[in-house]
C-alpha cells in the first residue's frame, strides 16, 4: 500500500509545483497518473519512490509514514521501488555498459554473486541480445537503453514499480514491448505500478485506474 | 541526432578555421615532445658538466662553441636551460599533480554533501582566494629549508583553488542528473555515487586542469627562484638562471636572461595550447569557464 497524501512539493519554496496532492496505489494495483506536461507529474513520482522530499504531506508505506528522502532513506525502502524514467540518455550512467548498469544495483548491494544470473535473465526478458550488452549507452538506441533501465528497475525485484513516461520517447512497437514485460513481472510478482504519462489511450489501456491531473492542476499565474 | 548535427556543424564552419587550429596542434605536440625528450635524454646522454666553471670564457654571447653564451662564471648556457628545463619540469608537474589531487578532493566533497558542508568549503576557498597566492606561497616556503619540496608543498598548496571550484561546479550539474536518481533508487550509498558515479565523470575536466596547472606551476616555481626564496641557488632552475642573469642584463648582456625566459615561455606555450584542444574536444560549449 502506496499512499500520499496531502503532498506540496517543487523546487522552489514559494512556487510548488505539486499543491496539495492526494493518491492511494493499493498492493498490486495499477494507477495511472495522466496530465499534460509540465504539470508536476514527474515530481510527484520522484516523490513517491523517496527520491524528492516534499515540501509538506505525508508519504505512508504500507501504513508507516516515510521519515527520510534520497540517501537518508533506508537502503530496504529505497530498493523497495524500481523507477523508470522518461529519458533513457539521462538515466543511464554513460561510461557502464549495458551488463553493468542493469547489474549496478546488485553491486550497490553487496549481491554480487547473483549478477550473471539475473542480468542474462532479465536481458532475455526485455528482449537485449548478449552483444548489446557489451555495449555502452552511445553505442545503443533509445530504445535499447531504455529496456536496459527497465532491466535495471526490475533487478531487485521491486514491490512498486514507478513508470514516468517510460513510453514516451520510444516507437509504438517497443513502447508496447516494455508494457508487457511489466506485465509479466508484475503477473508473477504481484507489484503495484503507478504509470505516469500523457498518453490518454495507453493509459487506460494499461491501468485499471486512471488519475486525470487537470482537475488538481493549478496554472501558475503569470507575475 | 542532437550529437550528429553538431558534428556537422563544426565541419562545415570554415575549413580555415580547422586547419589552424591543426597547426597549432601539431605545433604543439613537437615543441613538447621535444622538451620532454631534451630533458629526459640530455643529462644522462651528453657527459658535460654543466657546473663546470671556465672564467676565461664569461659572459660570451652566442656562438658556435657556446650556442646560447656563458653566463658570469663561463658555465655554457644551452647545458644550463636544459638542466634547469628538468628542474622547473619536476617541480611544475609535481605540484600540479599534487594541487589538481587537493582541489578535486575538496571539490567532490563539497559538491557531494552539499548544504553546509558545501557553504563552509566554499567560504574557506573565498578566502584563501582572496590573499595573492603568490603571497601565501613565500609564507609557506619560509617555514622550510630552501629546496625542491618546499616549493612543491607551496606551488600545491596555493593552486588547489580553481580545481576545486570547477570540479565542484560539474559535481553539482551532475548530482540532478536522472542517472544518480537512478542508482539512489537501487540502493547505492553515497559515498558509492560519489566514487563510481561522479569522479569518474569529472576526471577529464580535473586531468585538463592539471595539465594546464603545469606551466603556471614553473612560473610560480621561477617566480619564487628569481626572489631568491625558491631552490638553492646552486641548482640550476629556469627562475634561478633569470635570477643570476639579472646583474648581466643591466650591463648589456642580454643572453644569460633571454634563453632562460624562451625555455620558460615556449613549453608552457605549447602546454596551454594542447590544453586548449583538449578542452574543445572534451566541452566545446564551456571554453571560457575553464579559464585558469
Amino acid at each position: 500500500m502506496l499512499e500520499l497524501r496531502a503532498i506540496t512539493a517543487g523546487y522552489e519554496r514559494h512556487a510548488p509545483v505539486v499543491r496539495d496532492f492526494s493518491l492511494t496505489v493499493g498492493p498490486g494495483e495499477v494507477v495511472g497518473l495522466l496530465g499534460p506536461s509540465g504539470c508536476g507529474k514527474s515530481t510527484l513520482a520522484r516523490v513517491a519512490a523517496l527520491l524528492h522530499r516534499p515540501d509538506s504531506g505525508t508519504l505512508l508505506l504500507d501504513g508507516e509514514p516515510v521519515r527520510h528522502w534520497r540517501h537518508r532513506a533506508a537502503r530496504a525502502q529505497r530498493t523497495a521501488f524500481g523507477v523508470v524514467f522518461q529519458q533513457p540518455r539521462l538515466a543511464a550512467d554513460p561510461r557502464l555498459r549495458l551488463a553493468h548498469l542493469i547489474a549496478e544495483p546488485l553491486y550497490a548491494t553487496g549481491r554480487r554473486s547473483e549478477v550473471p544470473d539475473r542480468v542474462t535473465e532479465l536481458a532475455s526478458a526485455v528482449g537485449l541480445t548478449p552483444d548489446l550488452l557489451t555495449r555502452r549507452p552511445h553505442e545503443v538506441s533509445d530504445g535499447q537503453l531504455q529496456r536496459a533501465c527497465l532491466a535495471r528497475a526490475l533487478v531487485l525485484r521491486p514491490r512498486w514499480l514507478i513508470c514516468d513516461e517510460m513510453t514516451a520517447m520510444l516507437d509504438a512497437s517497443t513502447g508496447a514491448a516494455l508494457v508487457a514485460v511489466v506485465e509479466a513481472y508484475r503477473s508473477t510478482t504481484g507489484a503495484a505500478l503507478l504509470a505516469v504519462g500523457h498518453d490518454r489511450t495507453l493509459l487506460n489501456r494499461w491501468c485499471g485506474r486512471t488519475v486525470h491531473w487537470e482537475t488538481s492542476c493549478e496554472v501558475p499565474e503569470a507575475s | 541526432m542532437a550529437d550528429t548535427a553538431v558534428e556537422t556543424e563544426w565541419r562545415s564552419c570554415g575549413t580555415r578555421r580547422r586547419s589552424a587550429r591543426t597547426v597549432r596542434v601539431a605545433a604543439s605536440v613537437t615543441i613538447v615532445a621535444a622538451t620532454v625528450l631534451a630533458v629526459l635524454l640530455v643529462p644522462p646522454l651528453v657527459q658535460l658538466d654543466q657546473q663546470a666553471v671556465d672564467l676565461a670564457a664569461k659572459l660570451q654571447p652566442p656562438s658556435w662553441a657556446h650556442p646560447f653564451g656563458t653566463d658570469d662564471v663561463g658555465r655554457d648556457l644551452l647545458l644550463r636551460c636544459v638542466h634547469g628545463l628538468r628542474v622547473s619540469l619536476l617541480v611544475g608537474v609535481t605540484a600540479a599533480l599534487t594541487a589538481t589531487v587537493i582541489g578535486t578532493a575538496v571539490g567532490a566533497t563539497a559538491g557531494a554533501l552539499g548544504g553546509w558542508a558545501d557553504r563552509g568549503i566554499m567560504r574557506l576557498i573565498d578566502t584563501f582566494s582572496s590573499v595573492p597566492h603568490l603571497l601565501l606561497g613565500i609564507f609557506v616556503v619560509a617555514m622550510f629549508r630552501p629546496g625542491v619540496w618546499p616549493v612543491v608543498v607551496s606551488v600545491g598548496l596555493t593552486h588547489w583553488l580553481s580545481t576545486a571550484r570547477i570540479v565542484r561546479a560539474e559535481v553539482l550539474s551532475l548530482r540532478s542528473r536522472p542517472y544518480i536518481d537512478a542508482a539512489l533508487s537501487g540502493g547505492a550509498s553515497r559515498l558509492r555515487i560519489a566514487v563510481r558515479h561522479l569522479l569518474p565523470a569529472v576526471l577529464p575536466q580535473a586531468a585538463l586542469a592539471a595539465v594546464l596547472m603545469v606551466p603556471h606551476a614553473m612560473w610560480h616555481e621561477s617566480a619564487l627562484s628569481f626572489l631568491g626564496l625558491g631552490l638553492p641557488s646552486h641548482l640550476a632552475s629556469l627562475g634561478n638562471l633569470i635570477q643570476n642573469a639579472r646583474g648581466s642584463l643591466l650591463a648589456g648582456q642580454w643572453w644569460p636572461t633571454l634563453f632562460p625566459g624562451l625555455f620558460l615561455i615556449v613549453p608552457t606555450l605549447a602546454v596551454a595550447g594542447l590544453a586548449g584542444a583538449w578542452r574543445e574536444r572534451i566541452n566545446p560549449r564551456r571554453r571560457s569557464e575553464l579559464m585558469l
